[in-house]
């Protein structure tokens, strides 16, 4: 089970540098549900090396949480956009200055 | 086996998700490996999470941000501009750190022997999750009822938009469209069609004027932004082409006679 494990190290430090260097809000959010994706495999992996479901029940209820969590960061995305006209990061900064 | 035919492949499109220019090919790529991911559930005696992981992910998910895509541009592609500089190479090497951390120290620890799912399993894999879930779990998967409801009200609460001005109506229009003509001497008409009077009834092709230039108002701007509109005289070498393979209808009226008239007609149009 341990490549799986390690599989699951890989993306999620994938996921984990695509947030820190992309810029296109979307993309970043992708990477976000990379990360999430990467967790539910650890959690499935440790679901079958110890015999226990309660690690699949887990991975459900990332799954749950993601796709609420997809609904609403989409729709501030929308709403970002429709303000400012861009998907970028880096124009959604009305408070820096 | 199916893990290190599926590894390598998912490996490599979450790096494609990196570097690729256009937010749609990340997607695509996200898709790759949610699919894989899926494949991998499967092989790990997870049959539901393998059904939960195509429709949920890549049906559900996946389908919101190519639609979200589609509303904001699809070709709203990255910006290099660095805001804070040299980010992008802090975040790699930090990544890449991490990255080198974390597979190092879970590569060591010893697992131990697999278990494996097939006692817990018994009785199918759908029936112990739900004998799980609603008994040990059932107060969590009644909160993610309220998170869902939740996040369904926060998602048209977002989406909403206050009408500011009054709906234009059906008459308000047309006297809109009457005044322009008065105004700049709008044609208050509906735009011509394109391939009006054209060899060809495509979009992309513009409608021809009694005097043979192209109508530019037939074609969408869109399509002429990207510069796929084609011209009149492109299209005249299709049809060099297709008579060639055809036979030319002009010199054997015998066999198409019918076909060979109108040709001539429209050849003296477009001219």
């Amino acid at each position: 089970m341990t490549e799986y494990v390690v599989l699951s190290a890989i993306l999620f430090t994938i996921g984990c540098v695509g947030v820190l260097t992309r810029r296109n809000a979307l993309v970043v959010f992708m990477c976000v549900e990379l990360m999430l994706n990467a967790c539910n495999l650890a959690f499935v992996a440790f679901a079958k090396q110890h015999g226990n479901l309660d690690g699949q029940i887990t991975a459900f209820f990332v799954m749950v949480v993601a796709a609420a969590e997809v609904v609403i960061g989409l729709a501030i995305i929308m709403t970002i956009f429709r303000t400012r006209r861009s998907a970028s990061v880096d124009d959604a900064s009305l408070l820096k200055y | 086996m199916t893990f290190w035919i599926l590894a390598p492949l998912m490996v490599l499109a979450a790096l494609g998700i990196l570097f690729v220019r256009k937010a749609v090919h990340a997607a695509l790529l996200l898709a790759v490996v949610m699919i894989s991911l899926a494949f991998l559930y499967a092989v790990m005696d997870a049959p539901f999470l393998f059904a939960v992981q195509i429709i949920v992910y890549t049906g559900a998910i996946l389908m919101l941000f190519l639609f979200v895509m589609m509303l904001i541009g699809v070709d709203a592609s990255d910006s290099t501009v660095e805001t804070i500089r040299g980010q992008r190479a802090m975040a790699t090497v930090l990544g890449l750190l991490f990255g080198t951390v974390l597979v190092v120290g879970v590569s060591q620890v010893t697992l131990g022997t697999v278990v494996g799912l097939d006692e817990a399993n018994s009785g199918g894999n759908v029936p112990a999750i739900a004998n799980i879930l609603f008994s040990r779990y059932v107060f969590a998967f009644e909160a993610t009822s309220a998170l869902l409801i939740t996040a369904v009200l926060g998602a048209m609460v977002l989406a909403h938009r206050e009408r500011l001005t009054p709906k234009a109506t059906q008459a308000s229009l047309a006297a809109q469209r009457i005044r322009d003509f008065g105004d700049h001497g709008k044609h208050p008409g509906p735009l011509p069609s394109p391939g009006v009077y054209a060899r060809h009834n495509a979009v992309d092709t513009p409608a021809l004027l009694p005097d043979g230039t192209a109508a530019e108002s037939s074609v969408s701007r869109v399509l002429a932004a990207r510069g796929t509109v084609r011209s009149a005289p492109a299209l005249a070498d299709d049809i060099d082409l297709v008579t060639a393979q055809i036979g030319d209808p002009a010199k054997a009226p015998d066999t198409s006679g019918k076909a060979g008239a109108p040709a001539n007609t429209e050849e003296d149009v477009t001219k």
